[in-house]
């Protein structure tokens, strides 16, 4: 009786144990999206308008760029959960190794910007934390988290066009202006696409890859934009980590 | 009688012919196997040599960015530059990750070089004038992701040796290695004390 009693106390001490590891451990999220949001802070729209910019951008370039915000690391490095979640989710072509993940974790203040091996030389490391100090984070401080991803990803953009379309990259002060006037643009072109949408236009636009899949009501519904997957590419822990 | 007994004879040298190719098929298999394994092993540790050489180049940019600062400590400084001498000085290639004292030799004179920089890093947080220079702030995180690149780098190389060393040990796989003169290759080791953040006397 005596021995079993230990026994049980044992199996309880490794459930425990074993219970304390997953928990100090954030899960991988499998990324069905281009951008993720995990803490509710985006509006759906706002998560919809980035998904599908950034699926545009990969329709036209192949780079894929992914964004994630989850709540918090639980103390784990922020460097080695963004290689883990771009790795398991294979961002970016497999030859071109040309993914992006913005990762950002809102409570612990963190964020990083992981390069794939394809896109180093175009967004250095010195670039991706000049983008995360410079662009990201001043609106972060001001809790504009939507402005502040939106001119990050806008910068990550800009910074890895130049690598498979032969664009030079142009200097910093221009890349700023175009950077916000692009997506001005692009938030105007949404809108107005978006009041045609019950006539058609819509997934005429879209086009490719959306297939059938792409029912005339689903906006907003997820999923229905022909989702993230990921090509094969791999990273080699490129890219910057800052805070705010 | 005599036909029945060149039969059986027949029958065996045949058998034994297929036993005898077929062994050697899978030995070649298996010895191709190693090849590609091998040549894996290389391949990764080529990627953690550029990233450790390219922690060298950024070094003497460095330092010359924080000897222009006035008044800040020239030991920390000369400890980055002396660490990295030392690496310089060691030589060390592909053949030699079969050897454990001088891979162990190359891991350590590496690993002093990281700890002298993160002292040097941790010291630059006084001096606001240096945080405050976006050339520095870049140099700095160019250095922060070629630390970054270096562990991942390991990481990566520790799991491709694991792979080769568990196979050249594995039965019957063992036997063609031994013959083929595979080795066992040695791995990264943590670093000690690597948990403890750098300390700094002021």
């Amino acid at each position: 009786m005596k021995h079993l009693r230990f026994n049980f106390n044992f199996l309880v001490a490794i459930l425990l144990l074993t219970s304390a590891v997953i928990i100090s451990q954030p899960k991988v999220p499998k990324l069905t999206r281009y951008c993720t949001d995990q803490t509710n802070t985006l509006t759906s729209s706002e998560i919809d308008l980035i998904d599908r910019s950034l699926k545009t951008f990969e329709d036209s370039t192949s780079n894929q760029i992914i964004f994630l915000m989850i709540p918090s690391l639980d103390g784990y490095p922020i460097e080695m959960f963004a290689y883990e979640v771009a790795t398991e989710n294979k961002i970016g072509q497999k030859n071109k190794n040309n993914g992006v993940l913005f990762l950002v974790s809102l409570n612990d203040r963190k964020m990083r910007i992981e390069v794939g091996y394809g896109l180093e030389g175009a967004l250095t490391d010195a670039l991706s934390s000049s983008i995360i100090r410079n662009e990201v984070a001043p609106y972060f401080r001001k809790n504009e988290y939507y402005n502040g991803i939106v001119a990050g990803l806008n910068s990550i953009i800009l910074a890895t066009k130049g690598e498979y379309k032969g664009e030079r990259r142009d200097d910093g002060e221009d890349r700023e202006g175009f950077g916000v006037f692009g997506f001005i643009f692009m938030m105007i072109l949404f809108f107005i696409l978006s009041r045609f949408k019950r006539g058609g236009v819509f997934p005429i636009i879209l086009g490719g890859g959306l297939g059938s899949r792409s029912s005339g009501g689903g906006f907003g519904g997820g999923g229905g934009f022909g989702g993230f997957s990921g090509g094969g590419g791999s990273f080699g822990g490129g890219g910057s980590s800052g805070g705010w | 009688m005599k036909n029945k007994g060149l039969m059986i004879g027949c029958g065996i040298g045949i058998l034994l012919v297929i036993v005898v190719v077929g062994f050697v098929m899978w030995g070649v298999g298996v010895y191709n196997n190693l090849v590609g394994l091998d040549e894996q092993v290389t391949q990764s540790w080529s990627q953690v040599e550029n990233q450790y050489q390219r922690r060298a180049d950024l070094i003497p940019n460095l330092v010359n960015t924080v000897k222009g600062v006035a008044g800040f400590e020239k030991e920390t400084y000369t400890a980055v530059t002396e660490a990295r001498a030392k690496v310089n000085q060691i030589n060390f290639n592909s053949d030699m990750l079969n050897n454990p004292q001088a891979f162990q030799q190359f891991q350590a004179a590496q690993d002093n070089l990281s700890s002298a920089l993160s002292r040097l890093l941790v010291t630059v947080e006084n001096y606001p004038e240096l945080k405050a220079n976006e050339n520095f702030l870049q140099l700095q995180s160019q250095l922060e992701g070629t630390e970054n690149r270096i562990s991942v780098e390991r990481m990566k190389f520790n799991q491709v040796v694991q792979e080769y060393n568990t196979t050249i040990r594995r039965f019957p796989a063992n036997f063609v290695a031994g013959i083929a003169g595979f080795e066992q290759k040695q791995y990264f080791q943590a670093k000690e004390g690597a948990d403890e953040a750098p300390t700094v006397q002021f």
